[in-house]
């Protein structure tokens, strides 16, 4: 492991924009922010925490005039390697913007800080009937900010949509240091939607200091219902047939026998451990559409062999029941210490083949796989869980992630349905992109940053514009 | 089924070519907006025609050239529908960016695209976003080119998120003298709701039981049709309506004002403009595609 320092007079002029306190080079910082929700470690020199945009500015600024890479980074939950700094880059970390500056509910509109976490948002507006739609699982840590960069999703963008969708604009401090709201208060804002190709960005468009999102109304009844059943193949049989039925639940999620039982002997929400498959279906909205809801859900499952449908008797129960769901992680870890967590995509109708692929892939490989995931969106999470100290797992878990990718890729399915490109999969993207394609997204890129300086080295594989022959040393940080 | 987009576009690319100036034309139903293409422009059509529907998976996949009218009716069969405007053709709409009156339930044209084929400035074939509703897999360039007047690439075949059609679906005025920001927190999620400062509108969308429900609590008229719009539109924060006076109609909610009289958009920042040389530069550098559109004055 070898220690970037970051030049003196790049630390003075950050200490003289920010204050001492808010510019770290500790070994404990350094340690503390090389790394984010992934299991990839970078390398960073410098920690900076402004509290301002102007204070974000100063730190693109500074890191420009001495060629130093940068990286924002809000909560670190990310699960990509997004937030990982490569090469000694300075950490620009947003958690200290932390302020909601404004709520408006003519037009349901807030604008809120980066820093602002995404559970925290929603508690804030509970009196107003309103929440904010996205609700990735790890709401209560994420921060908004983060949420803008990843696209994050969520159990309830289903019927919501994902974080594009949800925010409107956003002051940002683009990589050369300049400050612009792409994206409007406004539904039309003239030219073209700089907004929606920053929302997913990863950091490499620049950094948000503001973030204008859309609140959405409280729906007046909610209802949960819980399915189980004896195979997995009808459990997903029936998740094609409700969204072919003409009903958009609020939320449909799947859990398959291991996670179910890890998740019943730790928050003992009654799941039923002797099935193959559980879904939780989430119905929302006016009281007549949700109660005929209710009742085709109930049809549809049992005629695709359901053995119980249950529906949630009142909020505690329903509580209970997205406890089970929200806490699957922390219950695998009383099975092994170690997990990693995926994220495809694929065509709802191919649901059960592929999974059928993850089990056999995880065989071969010797590894316990899990799997909790958003089956309405065909949204798959399969969980490798594993002990790291064992010798060579860690080969056996990225082979086998390896594979489970590209079988969902081949199935007709996407890299990643949430958690985005990042590191983790970067040299991946050949699999669903051709080199014009490629090519094109690396336009983007440069358009915004022609010096490749905010959190370089992500998303686009080494040779992704045409003509462009350099390598990155591929896997020298992983 | 195989649920890409299988719509062969190499004569579209060979039709767009690298070198002259073209434009690529579809209905020209909004032909004008974003300004008129430089005459002598090589006139290009990208291919029609729907390739599958996929109910089960709330997805279609259509050739741009495919009128919206045909898709929607082919979509009616299935009980779907897409939130796009039946102003023309799809790759029309998308390249144009407007939403129609159901903004409000139905969001922004934008969050309809999930994937396009397209033809790059340097002729060649390039896929944008991916086939599933939820997809983070690089850079969203899909949004990118909606809005663009096809002055970042000509938009060929596309994969768009369908939503279900509604049991029941009507519009209603509400009585005079209704505040309709109050009516617009009471509602549960309407479709669309019009005011043109004295009268307010809502088209309701959903279970027969609950339209009932909303009209006998808010006191509701049933209504054959909305207001006509006026022609020209005015883009505005939402709680910037208030203050509207003179002869309007505007989307509560939303922010959009249909007027009489063109109005001036607000202008971008130099920053903003800035980006769009950048990126107009980095995707059409000889400035071929659609020459004399511009997407700022869209």
């Amino acid at each position: 492991m070898t220690t970037e320092v970051a030049p003196a007079a790049l630390v003075d002029e950050l200490r003289t924009a920010l204050g001492r306190a808010h510019v770290r080079t500790g070994a404990t910082e350094l340690n503390l922010y090389r790394r984010d929700g992934s299991n990839i470690e970078g390398r960073s020199s410098v920690v900076a925490f402004p509290t301002t945009t102007e204070e974000v500015q100063a730190c693109v600024l500074a890191a420009r005039r001495h060629g130093v890479p940068f990286v924002a980074r809000g909560s670190g939950t990310g699960l990509a390697g997004g937030a990982v700094p490569l090469d000694g880059a300075l950490v620009i970390v947003t958690t200290k913007m932390n302020r909601v500056l404004s709520i408006d509910l003519d037009a349901r509109q807030a604008w809120v800080e980066p820093g602002v976490l995404n559970a925290d948002l929603s508690r804030f507006l509970a009196s107003d009937g309103v929440h904010y739609a996205p609700d990735p699982s790890s709401q209560q840590s994420c921060s908004v900010g983060g949420n803008v960069a990843t696209n994050a999703g969520g159990p309830h963008c289903l019927s919501e949509g994902v974080t594009a969708m949800h925010v409107l604009a956003a002051e940002v401090v683009l990589p050369d240091g300049s400050i612009a709201v792409l994206g409007g208060e406004d539904p039309e804002p003239a030219g073209l939607d700089l907004r929606g190709v920053f929302v997913g960005g990863e950091g490499m468009l620049g950094i948000a200091t503001r973030i204008c999102v859309r609140l959405t109304q409280n729906p007046p009844v909610v209802r949960t219902l819980l399915l189980d059943f004896e195979r997995v193949e009808d459990g997903a049989a029936t998740v094609s047939a409700i969204i072919a039925s003409g009903l958009v639940p609020a939320a449909l999620e799947m859990m398959d026998a291991p996670v179910t039982r890890a998740v019943e002997a730790y928050v003992h929400a009654g799941f039923p451990t002797d099935a193959a498959a559980i879904l939780i279906v989430e119905l929302d909205g006016l009281p007549a559409a949700v109660e005929a809801g209710v009742e085709r859900v109930g049809e549809i499952g049992r005629a695709h062999g359901a053995r119980q449908v249950r529906l949630a008797a009142d909020e505690a129960e329903r509580a209970l029941i997205w406890k089970g769901r929200k806490t699957a992680f922390g219950a695998i870890a009383r099975i092994k210490p170690n997990y990693y967590l995926h994220d495809t995509v694929v065509p709802r109708a191919r649901l059960v083949e592929v999974l059928s692929r993850v089990y056999e892939i995880a065989a071969r490989h010797e590894l316990i796989v899990m799997n909790v995931f958003h089956a309405g969106d065909g949204n798959l999470h399969p969980l490798l869980v594993f002990d790291k100290r064992e010798p060579g797992v860690m080969e056996r878990v990225h082979a086998a992630g390896d594979e489970i990718v590209r079988v969902s890729v081949a199935a007709g399915g996407v890299l990643s349905g949430e958690h985005g490109i990042g590191l983790e999969k970067r040299d991946l993207m050949p699999l669903l992109f051709s080199p014009v394609d490629l090519d094109l997204q690396a336009r983007l890129r440069d358009a915004f940053d022609p010096d490749g300086l905010a959190n370089p080295d992500k998303v686009l594989p080494a040779g992704s514009r045409c003509g462009d022959l350099q390598q990155v040393p591929a896997g020298a940080w992983i | 089924m195989d649920l890409s987009n299988s719509v062969d576009l190499s004569s579209f690319a060979a039709e767009v070519g690298a070198d002259d100036p073209v434009t690529c034309v579809g209905a020209r139903c909004l032909w004008h907006v974003g300004g008129d293409v430089h005459p002598g422009a090589r006139e290009v059509s990208a291919p029609a025609g729907i390739d599958w529907i996929a109910p089960e998976e709330m997805t279609v996949s259509c050739g741009a050239g495919t009128t919206v009218a045909e898709l929607d009716a082919a979509l009616a069969e299935e009980g779907q529908q897409v939130a796009l405007p039946a102003w023309g053709t799809v790759g029309g709409v998308l390249a144009v960016g407007r939403s129609d009156h159901r903004r409000l339930g139905y969001g922004p044209v934008r969050d309809t695209l999930l994937q396009a084929g397209v033809v790059t400035a340097g002729g060649e074939v390039a896929k944008v976003g991916g086939p599933t509703v939820k997809n983070v897999s690089g850079f969203d360039l899909a949004r990118l080119l909606v809005g663009s007047v096809g002055t970042l690439a000509f938009l060929g075949d596309v994969i768009l998120r369908t939503r279900p059609r509604p049991q029941a679906a009507a519009w209603f005025r509400a009585a005079e003298g209704t505040d309709p920001f109050a009516l617009f927190r009471a509602l549960y999620r309407p479709t669309s709701l019009l005011w043109d400062g004295t009268t307010t509108w809502a088209r309701l969308e959903g279970h027969p039981i609950d339209l009932d429900g909303a009209v006998a609590l808010h006191g509701l008229e049933a209504v054959e049709d909305p207001p006509p719009l006026p022609p020209y539109r005015l883009s505005m924060p939402p709680a910037a309506l208030r203050g509207l006076d003179g002869r309007f109609v505007a989307e509560i909610g939303v922010g959009l004002v249909h007027l009489d009289e063109p109005a001036e958009a607000a202008p971008q920042s130099e920053e903003v403009l800035a980006l769009h040389r950048r990126i107009k530069e980095a995707f059409d550098p000889a400035g071929r595609l659609n020459p004399g559109r511009d997407p700022l004055s869209r």
